[in-house]
C-alpha cells in the first residue's frame, strides 16, 4: 500500500519531448486511469513509474520515497502488459513463482502464494498448461496472478485488455475492479478505452500530448469537462459542438446567437466574456431534444437504432453535424426534417482558447435522468 | 468462470484414399513437374557421383586406368589373407583421421557455439556503430577458406610469423613453436583457425534467434527483478534452442566434412589428418581409387548416420517449441 506522487515530471526521448511537466497525486489504496487518444504519453508515464524508462527531469515518490534511481524490482510495484509477457517455455505456475525465486522466499512460501493467487483468478486448473495452451483471456488472468504473487504495494496495468474480445473485456474489467476491491492495493492503469476508464476509475487523468488536461473523478470530468479536448473524449458518442458569438452577457449567464437565427441562454459564469467573441458551444447527445418549436432545424442524414436507444445524424446546415440520441425506436426517417431543441442547462461554453466556462451553482445536476444512458 | 478450453484436439478430416477429386490429382501432378527439375540435377550431381564412389569402393580400381577392374565384394574394407586381418577397417591411420575428425568437430563446435552466444548477445544489445560492427565481425567467415587458411600459415610461420615474434617479444615463450607441425599443438591450431572463420556465422544465426524474441518477457523479467544471468539461462537459452540446435547441427555436419582448412595448414600430417584428408590422401597421392572410395563411402555412412541420430534427437525437443 502507498501512494504515488509525481512532481514535474518530464521524459525526452533524443530531441522529443513526449511528457511535459507532470504533476500527479495518487492516494494510497486509489484506481487512478490514465487516458488519453495514442500516443498522448500515458504508456510512458506509466514505464516512468515502472521504472522500466529514465526519468529526464523530476521526482517520483512511492511510499514516501524518491524511486527515480530505483530499479523497477525495488519500486514495490508489479505490472500487467497488453501482450500478458508470459514466459512462452513455461507453464503458468513458474510463470507465476519465476519472479519469487529470487526473493528468496522458501519453497513452501512461494508454492503458497502462487496457489493463492490462482485459486483468487479461478486458474488452478491451469497451473501445468503452457501459455499457448490458455485463451487471451486466461492468459491475461495468468499474468495478473504474476503481478498478485509479488505481493505490490503498487499494481500498473498498461491496456491490458485491449487484446480481449468484447465479451472478455467486459468479465475482466469486472475482475479487475473486484481485485481492487479485495486487495485496496493503489492500482494505475492505463488504457484509450474510456468506458474502462469511466467504469474503473477512482480518478481519471486525461492526458493530450504529454500533459495533464483534467484529472478527476469519471462524474466530474462527465459533467464539468475543463476544456474542449476532455469534453470530446469523455462521452460517447462525442459531445456535439457548434462554433457561435456571444450575443450578450448576464450576471449569471452568457447568451449565445446560434447558426440559423435563434439564441441561447447558457447558465454560465461570463467571467470577462464580450459580446461579440467567438464560443464553442458544446452539447452531449443525450441533451438534444426533437421539438416542434426547437431553435435549430435541420436535416436528419443517417438513422442508427441501437435498441434500447437510436442516434440521429442532424445536419444543421454549413456541414454542422449534430448527433442526438433519444430513447426507443427512431420516429425520424433519414431525409426528414426535424427541430433541435437544446437542454440549455446541460450546455457547455469554451473560450475559443478551449478553456470551459464553469457553471453556475446548481446547473448540470448529475441527478437528471438523462444520464442513466449517457455511460454506454 | 469456465474452465479450461482444450486445444489441438479438433477433429481432423481424414484422407480417403483412391477418391482423390480431380483438383488434387492436377495439383499433385503440378507439384512433380515443378520439382522434376531440381530433383534430376540432384539425380546427376550427387546422386550418380555418390552411387559410383560406393561401386568403386567394392572395387580394386586405379586411378591410372579408370576402366579396368575388377569387383572385389568387401576387401577394401576387411578382407583376411592368410590369417592377416587387411583392408581400410584394420587401418591405424584411418581410424587416427575419424578420431582426429570427431574431437576436431566436438570442440571446434562447442567453443563457436559458445562465443557466438557471446558475440551475438554482444551484438544484440544497442549501441553506436552496431550495424558497422555487425558488418565487421562477418569478414573472417567471408575470405575464402584457403585463403585465410595460408593467412594463417604465413602468421603461425616458426620463423617469419608475426604469431610467434609477438609471443617472443613478450617473453611468453623462449624459442619459437611449430605450430601447425608440432604434433601437441598441430590440432589446436587448427581448431584455432577455425573457431576464428566460423564463429561468426554462428553468432549471425543465434542473432537472427535473438531478435525474434518477444522484448516484453524481458521488461517483465525486469519488473520482477529477476537477475540477467538468470534470465539468460532460463530465459533466453530455452527460447532460441530451436535455432541453436539448427546452427550446431549446420556447423557440425560441416566440420565433420572438413578438409580444405586442414589440408592448407598441415598437408598430409598425420597428426591433424581428418577423413576426408584421408581419402583425398588414397584416392589421389596412392592412386587407389578402390580404398579411397571405401573411405569416402564410410565418411557418407558416419555423418548419414550422425545426421539422423541429431535430426531425431532434435525433433524431440523441438516438439518442445515454445512457440
Amino acid at each position: 500500500m502507498a501512494d504515488v506522487i509525481l512532481k514535474n515530471v518530464q521524459k525526452t526521448f533524443g530531441r522529443a519531448k513526449v511528457i511535459h511537466g507532470v504533476d500527479l497525486d495518487i492516494r494510497d489504496g486509489e484506481f487512478v486511469v490514465f487516458v488519453g487518444p495514442s500516443g498522448c504519453g500515458k504508456s510512458t508515464l506509466l514505464r516512468l513509474i515502472a521504472g522500466l524508462e529514465d526519468i529526464t527531469a523530476g521526482d517520483l515518490f512511492i511510499g514516501g520515497d524518491r524511486v527515480n534511481e530505483l530499479v523497477p524490482a525495488k519500486r514495490g510495484i508489479a505490472m500487467v502488459f497488453q501482450s500478458y509477457a508470459l514466459y512462452p517455455h513455461m507453464n503458468v505456475y513458474d510463470n507465476m513463482a519465476f519472479g519469487l525465486e529470487l526473493a528468496k522466499s522458501s519453497k513452501a512460501e512461494i508454492d503458497r502464494k502462487v496457489r493463492e493467487a490462482a485459486r483468487l483468478l479461478q486458474i488452478e486448473a491451469l497451473l501445468d498448461r503452457k501459455p499457448r495452451q490458455l485463451s487471451g483471456g486466461q492468459r491475461q488472468r495468468v499474468a495478473i496472478g504474476r503481478a498478485i504473487v509479488r505481493d505490490p504495494k503498487v499494481f500498473l496495468f498498461d491496456e491490458p485488455l485491449s487484446n480481449l474480445d468484447a465479451a472478455l473485456r467486459v468479465q475482466t474489467r469486472i475482475e479487475i475492479a473486484k481485485l481492487h476491491t479485495d486487495t485496496r492495493a493503489t492500482m494505475i492503469y492505463v488504457t484509450h478505452d474510456q468506458v474502462e476508464a469511466m467504469t474503473l476509475a477512482d480518478r481519471i487523468v486525461v492526458l493530450n500530448a504529454g500533459r495533464i488536461e483534467q484529472v478527476g473523478t469519471p462524474l466530474e470530468l462527465y459533467h464539468r469537462p475543463a476544456n474542449l479536448f476532455v469534453a470530446g473524449f469523455i462521452g460517447s458518442p462525442q459531445m456535439n459542438f457548434i462554433e457561435c458569438q456571444v450575443a450578450g452577457v448576464g450576471p449569471a449567464e452568457v447568451l449565445v446567437s446560434l447558426p440559423g437565427g435563434g439564441t441561447l441562454a447558457v447558465p454560465v459564469q461570463p467571467d470577462g466574456l464580450q459580446a461579440g467573441e467567438a464560443v464553442t458551444l458544446g452539447v452531449r447527445p443525450d441533451h438534444v431534444r426533437i421539438s416542434p418549436e426547437g431553435a435549430l432545424n435541420g436535416r436528419v442524414e443517417l438513422v442508427e437504432e441501437l435498441g434500447e436507444n437510436h442516434l440521429l445524424y442532424v445536419d444543421a446546415g454549413q456541414g454542422r453535424r449534430l448527433t442526438v440520441r433519444e430513447p426507443g425506436d427512431a420516429r425520424h426517417e433519414a431525409g426528414s426534417t426535424v427541430s433541435l431543441d437544446l437542454a440549455r442547462t446541460f450546455c457547455h461554453l469554451f473560450r475559443r482558447t478551449g478553456e470551459a466556462l464553469q457553471p453556475q451553482a446548481g446547473a448540470t445536476s448529475p441527478t437528471s435522468p438523462d444520464l442513466t444512458s449517457s455511460v454506454a | 468462470m469456465t474452465s479450461a478450453v482444450a486445444q489441438g484436439d479438433v477433429p481432423v478430416p481424414r484422407r480417403v484414399r483412391g477418391r482423390r477429386s480431380s483438383l488434387t490429382r492436377s495439383r499433385v501432378r503440378a507439384a512433380w513437374l515443378f520439382i522434376a527439375p531440381s530433383l534430376i540435377i540432384l539425380a546427376l550431381i550427387a546422386g550418380w557421383p555418390l552411387a559410383r564412389t560406393i561401386w568403386f569402393s567394392f572395387t580394386d580400381a586405379d586411378l591410372n586406368n579408370l576402366s579396368d577392374y575388377e569387383f572385389i565384394g568387401f576387401e577394401n574394407y576387411l578382407a583376411n589373407y592368410d590369417g592377416e586381418w587387411l583392408g581400410l577397417l584394420t587401418d591405424p591411420d584411418w581410424w587416427r583421421s575419424v578420431w582426429n575428425t570427431v574431437w576436431f568437430t566436438l570442440v571446434s563446435v562447442s567453443i563457436e557455439t559458445v562465443l557466438g552466444i557471446v558475440v551475438a548477445l554482444i551484438l544484440n544489445a544497442a549501441f553506436p556503430g552496431r550495424g558497422l560492427m555487425r558488418a565487421i565481425i562477418l569478414i573472417p567467415w567471408a575470405i575464402p577458406t584457403v585463403v585465410s587458411a595460408r593467412m594463417w600459415n604465413w602468421m603461425l610461420h616458426d620463423q617469419f610469423g608475426v604469431i610467434n615474434d609477438m609471443l617472443l617479444r613478450l617473453g611468453l615463450i623462449a624459442a619459437p613453436i611449430t605450430w601447425t607441425a608440432n604434433p601437441d599443438t598441430a590440432l589446436w591450431t587448427v581448431v584455432m583457425v577455425d573457431v576464428w572463420k566460423t564463429t561468426p556465422f554462428m553468432a549471425l544465426l543465434i542473432l537472427a534467434a535473438l531478435q525474434m524474441l518477444p522484448g516484453d518477457i524481458y521488461e517483465a523479467a525486469r519488473v520482477d527483478g529477476v537477475h540477467p544471468v538468470r534470465v539468460f539461462f532460463r530465459v533466453t537459452l530455452p527460447l532460441i534452442r530451436p535455432a541453436l540446435i539448427v546452427a550446431i547441427v549446420f556447423r557440425a555436419l560441416d566440420a565433420l566434412r572438413v578438409f580444405d582448412l586442414i589440408y592448407v595448414l598441415t598437408a598430409n600430417s598425420r597428426d591433424t589428418m581428418s577423413m576426408s584428408v584421408y581419402a583425398r590422401q588414397q584416392l589421389v597421392d596412392f592412386q587407389e581409387v578402390g580404398l579411397g572410395s571405401a573411405a569416402s563411402t564410410l565418411i557418407f555412412l558416419i555423418i548419414a548416420l550422425l545426421v539422423v541420430i541429431t535430426l531425431a534427437a532434435g525433433r524431440v525437443r523441438l516438439g518442445e517449441d515454445p512457440r
